[in-house]
């Protein structure tokens, strides 16, 4: 078996007696004092997150001389300087290799932000679709990254870091001091919630993490808490909700796909937009407290329609909530559908999009 | 009287020909933040270590098996609505329901504490 990767936080985490486990490997703190209660916090106060598993590239160059226009379904020239896009690395299928997001640092610059598991493979994937393969390295192994998320993030990291931050817009970031250094503070995240991203030089993370912590409005907390942060949105998680077998536009994320420029895979999607898709994500909620979760099956009128892609339960909402992939017929707001698993049975509903719409994220 | 306990986790306690059963304490502290508990319906009668129940937590789905055969005669119904009942005292508050109708010899295939405790520690 693969040997483990720690980020530089590991020990900190097992001084806060984090439960560990490994995750795209890494080995990742799951829960510290709780997953409900750390969702709660963030969900209220600010929660810290440790996300130095992700990784990072640095695209250097024009963005069209060096062919990184062409790598992705958005258009990178576009970006304004101090943006960021979400968006896809497709293959030739439309399949989606990953999502990801890229920081327009500069007019000839780009930072590629990827999923943890499939980092090595995007790197590799980037790289043999540009036309200058020198531009791109891979700096995941001196950037740290900690996630700041919550209600009163803004206020904290204000504090902590000056007022330039207060003024940053939803997914744009500024290039700041901290801790005497370069880094990078974003406006962007996965919870619902107003919050920031800050990458920092590896070897300051720890100090940063430490620093944050002695905020009693900051809570560290794990992927568990995460996981049912970015499912109550609906956003997708990729490995469960997005893989190389689905298409974004079968996963309902069409909006981060631009087919008026080039891309590998965009012949895949024109041919999926004239056939129609044989699968369609859906967002269901469950009449109980029961959590659907990945794999189990979705019935329509006592038929198989479909799999959950991911489930957990909602602390907000008090019930089981789920995304899943199902046949068209089966996808209309309001369907019902049964939710089966050996012996576990549980009635549904179709429903829109976030199932959580209290979060800060816009304020 | 004293709890017993089996090797799945679930602890019961017999007062007259009664049983009250539950998940131990160790069980609720692995699973996590519990979020829904499938009780039993009363009535039902089930033979020992077979499944008698279910539990969820955020992190999981498991089965609970009757540490001894039985008749249930009552459940927990406040479970139902807060199932973190489990979290703040599996073998108090938390218990899933009561069995009637058993057969002591039975207690005789379980741990008591002290054994539970050392089989813990093997774990």
């Amino acid at each position: 078996m693969e040997e483990l990767k720690a980020t530089p936080l590991c020990a900190d985490h097992e001084n806060l007696k984090a439960l560990m486990a490994p995750f795209g490997g890494w080995l990742m703190p799951i829960q510290y004092s709780g997953i409900i209660a750390e969702h709660k916090w963030c969900r209220e106060q600010a929660a810290l997150f440790d996300i130095c598993h992700m990784g990072e590239f640095l695209c250097k160059g024009d963005p069209v001389a060096n062919g990184l226009e062409d790598v992705f379904t958005f258009s990178v020239k576009s970006i304004p300087v101090g943006r960021s896009r979400y968006g896809f690395l497709l293959n030739d299928a439309g399949g989606v290799i990953d999502d990801l997001i890229v920081f327009r640092l500069g007019e000839d610059e780009a930072m590629i932000v990827v999923n943890a598991a499939t980092s090595d493979n995007d790197f590799a994937v980037i790289r043999s679709r540009l036309k200058d393969p020198a531009a791109l390295t891979d700096i995941s192994a001196r950037t740290g990254k900690v996630d700041v998320q919550g209600p009163l993030s803004r206020e904290i990291m204000v504090q902590h870091f000056g007022p330039a931050i207060r003024d940053i817009p939803f997914f744009k970031f500024i290039r700041t001091s901290i801790l005497g250094i370069d880094a990078i503070v974003s406006r962007t995240g996965y919870t619902g919630e107003l919050g920031y991203e800050i990458f920092i030089s590896a070897d300051k993370v720890v100090e940063l993490w430490r620093l944050l912590l002695e905020d009693p409005r900051v809570a560290p907390a794990g992927l568990g808490a995460r996981d049912l942060l970015r499912l109550e949105m609906g956003y997708s998680l990729y490995g469960n909700d997005l893989d190389e077998t689905i298409t974004p536009l079968t996963a309902g994320l069409s909006t981060f796909v631009n087919m008026n420029k080039e891309f590998v895979g965009k012949p895949a999607l024109e041919r999926e937009m004239g056939q129609g898709s044989p699968r369609m994500k859906v967002a269901f909620k469950v009449d109980s407290r029961r959590a659907p979760r990945h794999f189990y099956q979705i019935l329509h009128d006592g038929e198989e329609v479909g799999l959950v892609t991911s489930g957990a339960f909602s602390p907000m909402l008090s019930c089981g909530i789920g995304l899943g992939l199902v046949r068209p017929e089966a996808a209309a707001l309001g369907t019902r559908l049964t939710i089966r698993h050996e012996k576990v049975e549980m009635e549904a509903q179709v429903v829109e999009l976030p199932f959580y719409a209290g979060g800060s994220l816009r304020s | 009287m004293a709890k017993f306990y089996t090797k799945e986790h679930e602890w019961v306690e017999m007062a007259g020909a009664q049983a009250t059963v539950g998940i131990s304490e160790h069980a609720a502290h692995e699973l996590g933040d519990i979020t829904f508990v499938e009780l039993p319906k009363i009535g039902k009668s089930v033979k020992q270590f077979e499944a008698l129940a279910a539990i969820e937590s955020v992190k999981a789905a498991s089965d609970i098996y009757a540490p001894v055969s039985g008749k249930v005669a009552e459940v927990n119904q406040a479970l139902d609505e807060a199932p973190e009942l489990v979290n703040q005292g599996a073998e108090l508050q938390g218990w899933i329901c009561k069995l009637e109708g058993v057969n002591e010899a039975e207690l005789g295939a379980l741990m008591d504490a002290a054994a539970y405790d050392e089989y813990l520690k093997g774990l």
